[in-house]
């Protein structure tokens, strides 16, 4: 595909010319649809990642937006293998590790680390907090001794604020929040160097939640980390984010820095996205232009042709069923893929960007 | 306007194995005709519950509504007969629930659900709720109603469930409408669709709204009024902009504080309440958010403070609300 090479150049000159961290060419995740019993034959596919190429440099946050079933949280279960990739590369440090199995998928896994959305489910019940962080260090054989393996459990447990002493606890035993800071003392325990958070903060109090933003920022200030950082929420993704993919339907829609899609988003899907999300500000509130969208996100298993956002697109016409939109530049970096390529200019669905420009 | 509602000094306990919970504890606010109210605050702060006691809904046992009156268009909904109730709920004030998967029966029809209450309430024939039904869901927007009705519950996504939901909710016209979350497990371009459904419906009907939700800008973008509620208690009440504007309790604050929104500086440092919601069999002898308040004060330990006006129909219970003061932690917009 010529697109691919042109999205990994552009990427790449982006970030101070090294390659990158993390790496994604053209990753298509299908899931088959079988029917029947004993001769199960395959009656369709989800493809709930269809050909996305991403970068992550190393101490970036890139924000995954969408709604659900826009194939978000595939992209980020794919880079950990827990799902496999049917096309494409993901590459880590310029290695392929789509295809790595057995001790070579474990020694990888040791650079990524992830935090799931559940701080309920993700947390096995009948293991002790300090035996849950602890766990990836025996794993990977990161300590020697006992006595060491003590020490680096206390000291991941307060890095994320927890008291070492709660090390004998079980999960039941702690609230929300701090459900979520042993999963993320977990995932950092074998000192990864990409990080991917799966809606680390949706299921948490607003008061909790910021809590746990702003731990995530300082360990990422203090160890350097990359983030792919998965959110439906767009305002906690802008908070935390230094660039930003929007998705529809498994595929990327719009990607640029965090100002091009917030200030200048392109896209009439991204466009209705932000305007759909209401701010705290009742003036604001009262004057702010608002697209709602018609209908539902169509079903996966027979996605709309040519342009997937088509069917509740307010700008949509005959040649979007045709024609395959592919992302383009709209401006240095930040990319979106409309056919209407004359880009449709925003109607300030973001009310911060008025202010900014005059 | 005419006041719809008043809730006075309304209690619901829970009696749980680890001790009394007082769900809601105290609590008193009116609502006026036409009127939306936001009432917000976090898991747990007895929002919900609330809701539940207006509608006579607490599950009993463990839960027991302790105190109070709840006035309802001249009577005491507290006072009337489980019969007579019935003819409340449905009828005269409809609600949507958070779950729009849990909140349909399963094994009925889509058309049965909805012809039910313009039966029971209006006295309606088969004939006539049918057409009706089908009327309501095109009013909701729902596309090819005479189909959908023969349908089934799991045959439609959640946004469309949530759409009947508020169909069946308005269907007899009520004058109060309580929505308990009613957009939390729904997709924002889905959420902003079912908000404006039910702003239009309710406008036009000149339905009383009572919001429930921990989503500030939810509440920003719909309501007249707000009242914020922790550990049991309201703690602040006002118009949206008396509270958006000029909080009045450390609470409200904190809150405002701790959402990152799109119209503030991108970069800005959150700033959490720091601690945890306390324990609600176990509340401080004086204000329940002491541990968390940046304004504590010797007083607020020993007594807890009431819900006083500060200004002009904006209420607060907070000692030091004088001191209260939103910008001072550093965010301005």
């Amino acid at each position: 595909m010529t697109t691919t090479t042109a999205d990994s150049t552009i990427s790449q000159t982006d970030s101070n010319t090294q390659s990158p961290l993390l790496e994604i060419r053209d990753l298509k995740v299908h899931f088959p649809v079988t029917e029947g019993f004993i001769l199960q034959r395959q009656v369709g596919v989800i493809k709930a990642v269809d050909g996305v190429n991403l970068t992550v440099n190393s101490g970036e946050t890139l924000g995954l937006v969408g709604e659900s079933g826009s194939g978000k949280t595939t992209i980020g279960r794919a880079i950990l293998k827990l799902e496999n990739a049917t096309e494409g590369q993901i590459l880590l440090n310029g290695e392929d590790i789509t295809q790595s199995t057995g001790n070579r998928l474990r020694d990888v896994r040791r650079h990524l680390g992830m935090v799931f959305q559940d701080p309920f489910g993700s947390l096995n019940p009948r293991m002790s907090a300090g035996n849950l962080v602890g766990e990836p260090l025996k794993i990977h054989r990161l300590t020697t001794t006992k006595s060491d393996y003590k020490r680096r459990v206390a000291e991941l447990l307060k890095i994320v604020g927890l008291n070492s002493m709660m090390a004998g606890r079980y999960p039941h035993e702690f609230s929300g929040g701090q459900r979520q800071r042993i999963g993320v003392a977990r995932a950092l325990a074998a000192k990864p160097e990409v990080m991917v958070l799966d809606e680390p903060v949706s299921a948490l109090d607003v008061s909790i939640q910021a809590q746990v933003i702003n731990l995530i920022k300082d360990l990422q200030t203090e160890f350097g980390l990359a983030y792919i950082f998965i959110a439906h929420d767009l305002s906690v993704v802008r908070n935390i984010s230094d660039r930003v993919a929007v998705m529809y339907l498994g595929k990327i829609v719009e990607i640029g820095s965090r100002d091009d899609i917030y200030n200048h988003p392109k896209h009439p899907y991204t466009q209705a996205l932000l305007s759909a999300v209401p701010t705290a500000n009742p003036e604001l509130e009262r004057s702010r232009e608002r697209i709602v969208l018609e209908g539902d996100i169509p079903s996966p298993l027979n996605p709309p042709s040519g342009c997937v956002f088509r069917t509740r697109c307010p700008l949509a016409t005959k040649e979007c069923s045709t024609q395959l939109p592919e992302l383009q530049s709209v401006s240095g970096n930040h990319r979106a893929a409309c056919i209407k390529g004359d880009w449709y200019e925003s109607k300030n669905p973001v009310p911060g960007s008025v202010s900014e420009e005059t | 306007m005419s006041t719809l509602l008043d809730v006075k000094n309304l209690s619901t306990h829970f009696n749980t194995s680890a001790g009394t919970i007082k769900a809601v504890n105290d609590v008193s606010f009116k609502l006026r005709e036409g009127e939306t109210l936001g009432l917000v605050g976090e898991s747990g702060c007895g929002k919900s519950v609330t809701a539940l006691s207006i509608m006579r809904l607490v599950p009993s046992p463990p839960g027991r509504i302790v105190s109070g009156d709840v006035i309802f268009q001249d009577q005491n909904l507290l006072k009337i007969s489980e019969e007579e109730m019935q003819n409340v709920r449905g009828r005269d004030i409809g609600m949507i629930f958070q779950e729009p998967m849990t909140s349909l029966n399963p094994v009925l029809s889509i058309g049965r659900q909805l012809r039910e209450p313009l039966e029971l309430h209006l006295g309606m024939t088969k004939q006539q709720s049918l057409s009706r039904s089908s009327e309501l869901l095109e009013l909701v927007g729902i596309p090819d109603p005479a189909t959908r009705l023969k349908t089934f519950p799991h045959q439609t996504s959640g946004g469309q469930r949530q759409r009947i939901m508020i169909a069946m909710a308005l269907s007899c016209e009520p004058k109060l409408l309580i929505a308990d979350e009613a957009t939390t497990a729904l997709d924002v371009t889905i959420q902003a669709q079912i908000l404006e459904i039910i702003k239009e419906l309710t406008d036009r009907l000149g339905t009383s709204v009572i919001i429930i939700t921990h989503n500030l800008g939810v509440v920003a973008r719909y309501a007249d009024s707000v009242n914020v509620m922790y550990a049991g208690k309201l703690r602040e009440s006002g118009s949206l902009d008396q509270v958006y504007k000029q909080p009045k309790h450390p609470y409200t604050v904190g809150l405002l504080n701790s959402v990152p929104t799109l119209d503030l500086d991108a970069d800005i440092r959150l700033q959490p309440i720091r601690g945890e919601i306390p324990n609600l069999t176990d509340l401080p002898k004086g204000c329940a958010f002491i541990d968390r308040c940046d304004y504590a004060e010797q007083k607020c330990q020993e007594s807890e403070p009431e819900l006083e006006e500060v200004e002009d129909a904006h209420f607060g219970a907070c000692w030091e609300h004088q001191r209260v003061n939103k910008n001072l932690l550093g965010i301005t917009p």
